[in-house]
């Protein structure tokens, strides 16, 4: 019996995205304990240390975390659109796990005449498809606050909103100097190119742009005005419980993952190693894991921003910079004439 | 090519599973005991007043128009730098163009005070 080519296809797509599926849950999951222990420190705290504790560190936690938001009770409230305040998580969550459809994780690998390549997908668009996903992903925020019919949370949608949008730009812009020097949309291509000189040393101000316009985007420290919990409780969530709560959790996880990969994938080399040693996977999850600990960290140090300071920034310093940096690259690169 | 996208609707149908079936556990496993009080919107404990679907500030509507703006601008980008090196001087000279007409919005924008929120 031969199968058709398509439906292999199928079949190898489904076992690749469990696996990045489920790898990406216990990372979330594992993340939120690695954040608590990062902040801990931080503050001169002990963190977590009682559930399944071995050698200083709860490594139950996570699970107890999850049967206890799965017992949690799950409830309407009275004034809520029902429908959006559903569906709400879901999007969240599904639009983050979305992206890592296009993300390269490996060279490909030949086992018994079988090219392995690992990514579930090389599309020509993948860039343009991150980007449209993780716009996508303020759906679930826009949704959840008015579903929800409650102050705090229309306010932290509000602003999730406009911070969002504002920040997308100067996250669009700081990556289109590296288009310009790879001259493909394709990840794995880009990915390919970065095997000695990886784009950053190229262009370091689209990378700090970049960073800096990522972090707005996963609403992470200094940039968590959309649910500031010492004015609005907690935002677009303050009307959850239970699992879709813990959806909209994920989805804050699984974005910080995603925002890490891409700003690897384009500056960092992706799964290439420092000079072409040894280039693989742990290349890029310890890649990712520095860009994680680097927002945990300025989660423990910086205040937050006020609200007018904040989109001063996105519109008066970051999008000028962006449209500079695109400026000066493409004039570089008409002088040295490649 | 179509059929690259084939991997893409795999990932896409079961994301869409992933979220319904966490939903659907959510409604069906813990507790259900609904009272007045747990059902009505959370305001720190004081008795709500009013609804929810206020008026809301111009500000927001004038940043989604500006970011509509913005973004078109970037999707003009993107083609544009993939093709850079082909297209050299006479690219760069064109986006130039491109740029200074939007820089002069950009600039009334900013003079008219669009981008302050204090």
């Amino acid at each position: 019996m031969t199968l058709e080519p398509w439906l292999i296809t199928v079949i190898e797509a489904l076992i690749k995205v469990l696996v990045v599926i489920v790898v990406l849950l216990t990372g979330f999951a594992y993340l939120t304990l690695v954040e608590r222990y990062v902040v801990a420190k931080i503050q001169s705290r002990v963190g977590p240390n009682r559930v399944g504790a071995a050698g200083g560190i709860a490594w139950l936690q996570p699970i107890a975390d999850a049967v206890k938001m799965i017992m949690k009770e799950d409830f309407w409230p009275a004034q809520a659109d029902k429908v959006t305040y559903t569906l709400a998580p879901g999007i969240a969550v599904a639009t983050a796990l979305l992206a890592w459809a296009v993300i390269p994780l490996n060279p490909a690998i030949t086992v018994f005449g079988y090219t392995i390549n690992f990514y579930i997908a090389d599309v020509n668009v993948a860039l343009l498809f991150l980007l449209a996903v993780g716009s996508l992903g303020i759906y679930g925020i826009v949704l959840g606050g008015w579903g929800s019919n409650n102050k705090y949370s229309m306010l932290g949608a509000l602003r999730s909103t406009a911070q969002m949008i504002s920040y997308e730009i100067s996250l669009g812009l700081a990556l289109v100097g590296v288009l310009m020097i790879s001259g493909s949309l394709s990840l794995v291509k880009i990915v390919e190119q970065q095997s000695f000189w990886w784009f950053v040393f190229f262009q370091p101000v689209g990378f700090v742009i970049y960073f800096i316009a990522a972090v707005a985007e996963v609403n992470r420290l200094p940039f968590d005005l959309p649910e500031a919990e010492t004015e609005l409780v907690a935002g677009y969530q303050t009307e959850y419980s239970s699992l879709k709560f813990a959806l909209f959790y994920m989805a804050e996880y699984i974005n910080m993952i995603t925002v890490s990969a891409i700003a690897s994938t384009m500056f960092l080399g992706g799964y290439q190693g420092p000079f072409g040693i040894l280039p693989g996977a742990h290349w890029l999850i310890l890649k990712i894991l520095f860009f994680i600990f680097v927002m945990m960290w300025m989660r423990g140090t910086l205040p937050r921003f006020r609200y007018d300071q904040l989109m001063r920034f996105g519109w008066k310093v970051l999008l000028p910079l962006a449209l500079a940096n695109i400026f000066v690259t493409a004039v570089v690169l008409v002088l040295i004439g490649k | 090519m179509p059929e690259d996208y084939l991997p893409i609707l795999a990932m896409v149908v079961v994301v869409i599973g992933f979220a319904a079936a966490a939903l659907v556990v959510s409604a069906i496993t813990g507790p259900r005991k609904p009272n007045p009080a747990k059902l009505s919107p959370y305001e720190s404990g004081m008795p709500p007043f009013g609804s929810a679907r206020r008026r809301i500030s111009i500000r927001y509507y004038l940043t989604a128009v500006l970011f509509i703006l913005f973004d078109i601008e970037i999707v003009f980008f993107y083609p544009w730098a993939v093709l850079f090196r082909q297209l050299g001087l006479f690219g760069l000279i064109e986006m130039a163009i491109f740029v200074a007409i939007l820089l002069v919005g950009y600039v009334y924008v900013w003079r008219k005070g669009g981008f302050d929120w204090d």
